[in-house]
């Protein structure tokens, strides 16, 4: 069983992220049956879990196809995989790369950020339901960007200025996290319990500062927040891309390098310092950079209810792995946004649904069903 | 585990002027605890009496007001997480895994200090895992889910985990609790002879004081946050210190079976020897 040579591991050490491609690696098992050696974690586990990445990349691949491809004028597959490949032509061109493609890739992102953020949030607590979107940091970010846009004077999200709108966000978001680890932080550590509790109440009261905000702005302002703040990807452009791809660029390696903490975070405190991981920092860098994430795909796309409250959930179902697998929660927040997009453009067209009514009216009996198995646990998860 | 390269002999932990407490409580003043190297030392008195406490300061989990903790020459205080993961492991006295670990995966995380980015796993990781799976009966359970197995069994395999770290020194938070009689020996046989294949240094907490004359080289009887007596059981366990540490009247012989000394309750004060007693913290 030693016959496996010590080759270098790649940087980060996800199950999710194994390639198989290391077949050098691959060693049979005596010990315990046919087993595939292929990293740190179960082995057992690997073959489900790159399964799995590989399903969800590629239903995150046809949604977006399909998404740049129906509309109100429908523009074939193959034209489709022509443009994006470079060799469109004419109209079929004009409309996915200038009208539907932004708008699909920005969902691709924020779901990525929002699904990367709640695997974080929910990993760090110990708690299903400390969720970004749940516990006032979207809340937050929501209020950030609100004051940026009335304050900016900026015209909101969909008129083509993007404007304050995240520097606001950002600045929201990460003030919330931090009083909320600060309330809920006592006797050395922070329960997902009191984090829970503590960040409803953010929530309560940020929505109430929002909605303060917005009855004193002039209506013209105020009703473009409030498309912005019921989450929508209508008309997004370029700029969205470009602010929501770089903050993944930045902040998905940095959250990637922090993801042996992040998997012991999942263990007791006493464990976990134990096995000689400085929670204290650990903890606090990856809700930094979560709350960054979930901060800007807020300010995107608005605070799109569920993704990151789902998406770690349903990933952590479909990889099979103990505690919550980090980049296939991103993967899944992909997937699910660009979905639930697509949904909300076609189920009433030519109506079209902002995707936050979509992800809110499906996350909604998900919520009441986590709720009801927390109360009975009795442990708030 | 001849192979368990990095714990050879154990090494020595002395505890000085260590004063201990949670916020405003302070549980122990001016404590001394000497812990000799390769032994197995445990940590006996009533609830609340500090030994868990105690116990925790010399893993570092609790930072002391003041005093300081040595682990051969050197003062934990300054070393870095991952050197004293390398030198001292820890068994918590509820340790919680995300659900649906398997126990191979739990073992595994115990090489977490031994791995670098570049180096998340190799083959004498998984060398060490199967040892430890080996030395600690669970290796049948290696693909099994950690909820599954009885609690006996579960100890174990954190016990496995606390080996796969590879470390001269272990220390156990009462790893027998919660654990019926037989299994409770089941543990303690395997704590000693773990200390005996390799010389590891191994401190534990524990409730049940003849278990501990029968398992310890060492006995640390603590009361009050002070160390009453200390050193081998048949040496300081005498009717008078069972009086003074458990406010208990009782006899001591000599355990027909292993030779170490055996403590009978006299009858009065209380009908029945304690026996470990769940939700004590301190």
């Amino acid at each position: 069983m030693s016959d496996r040579p010590e080759t270098a591991r790649p940087a980060n050490d996800r199950p999710e992220t194994a390639r198989p491609a290391g077949g050098a690696t691959l060693a049979a098992r005596p010990a315990s049956g046919l087993r595939v050696e292929l990293g740190p974690l179960g082995a057992r586990l690997r073959p489900r879990v790159a399964l799995a990445a590989t399903g969800l990349a590629l239903a995150s691949f046809a949604a977006l196809v399909a998404s740049v491809s129906l509309g109100t004028f429908a523009i074939p597959v193959p034209d489709v995989l022509g443009a994006l490949f470079g060799a469109g032509s004419g109209d079929a061109d004009l409309i996915v790369h200038e009208l539907r493609l932004p708008r699909a890739l920005t969902a691709l992102l924020v779901g990525t950020a929002f699904g990367i953020a709640g695997a974080v949030y929910q990993a760090v607590t110990r708690n299903p339901l400390a969720s970004p979107d749940l516990i006032g940091i979207s809340a937050g970010a929501g209020a950030g960007a609100v004051g940026a846009i009335l304050v900016g004077g900026v015209t909101a999200a969909g008129a083509g200025t993007f404007g304050a709108v995240p520097f606001g966000a950002l600045a929201g978001a990460l003030t919330t996290a931090a009083v909320i680890y600060l309330l809920a932080y006592r006797g050395g550590t922070v329960t997902g319990y009191r984090f829970v509790l503590v960040g409803l109440a953010a929530n309560g009261a940020l929505a109430a500062v929002t909605r303060w905000m917005l009855a004193q702005a002039d209506i013209d302002q105020a009703s473009r927040a409030m498309v912005w703040l019921t989450g929508s990807l209508n008309g997004r452009g370029y700029e969205h891309v470009g602010w929501a791809g770089t903050a993944l660029l930045l902040l998905v390696p940095l959250t990637l390098a922090l993801a042996r903490p992040y998997q012991l975070l999942q263990f007791d405190d006493d464990t976990a310092r134990g096995l000689g991981i400085p929670i204290d920092r650990a903890r606090v860098g990856l809700l930094v950079l979560a709350t960054c994430l979930a901060a800007l795909a807020t300010a995107a796309a608005g605070p799109i209810a569920f993704i990151a409250l789902g998406a770690p959930q349903i990933a952590r179902r479909l990889a099979g792995t103990a505690g919550i697998p980090l980049v296939l929660s991103g993967l899944t927040g992909a997937a699910l946004l660009l979905l639930a997009d697509l949904a909300g453009r076609l189920v009433f067209s030519p109506v079209e649904l902002p995707v936050g009514i979509i992800t809110g009216a499906v996350g909604a009996p998900y919520l009441l069903l986590l709720l009801a198995r927390a109360n009975r646990s009795g442990q708030g998860g | 585990m001849t192979a368990t390269t990095n714990a050879t002999a154990g090494a020595a932990l002395k505890g000085t002027g260590l004063r201990l407490g949670y916020g405003e409580r302070t549980v122990a003043e001016e404590l001394d605890l000497d812990i000799p190297a390769g032994r197995v030392t445990a940590l006996v008195g009533p609830n609340a009496c500090g030994k868990s406490t105690a116990l925790r300061a010399l893993a570092r989990l609790l930072k002391p007001t003041a005093g300081t903790v040595h682990l051969g020459d050197e003062d934990i205080a300054g070393l870095g997480a991952r050197d004293l993961a390398l030198k001292l492991s820890l068994l918590p006295q509820s340790p919680a895994a995300p659900d649906g670990i398997t126990v191979r995966d739990l073992v595994a995380r115990g090489r977490t200090p031994h791995q670098r980015w570049w180096r998340q796993w190799s083959s004498a990781d998984d060398a060490v895992v199967d040892r430890a799976l080996d030395a600690t009966g669970t290796t049948e359970l290696a693909d099994r889910g950690l909820d599954e197995l009885s609690g006996g069994q579960r100890q174990r395999v954190w016990i496995a985990m606390a080996l796969a770290q590879d470390t001269p020194v272990l220390l156990l938070d009462e790893p027998t609790t919660y654990l019926d009689l037989a299994h409770q020996v089941d543990v303690l046989e395997l704590v000693a002879a773990l200390n005996r294949e390799d010389g590891r240094t191994v401190v534990m907490v524990l409730h049940e004081l003849n278990l501990a004359c029968r398992y310890a080289d060492h006995l640390v009887a603590m009361r009050t946050g002070r160390v009453v007596a200390a050193g081998p059981p048949g040496e300081i366990v005498t009717p008078d210190l069972v009086r003074e540490v458990f406010d208990l009247p009782a006899t001591v012989i000599t355990c027909p079976v292993a030779g170490t000394p055996l403590v009978i309750p006299e009858g009065g004060r209380r009908p029945r020897v304690p026996g470990p007693k769940a939700g004590d913290t301190a």
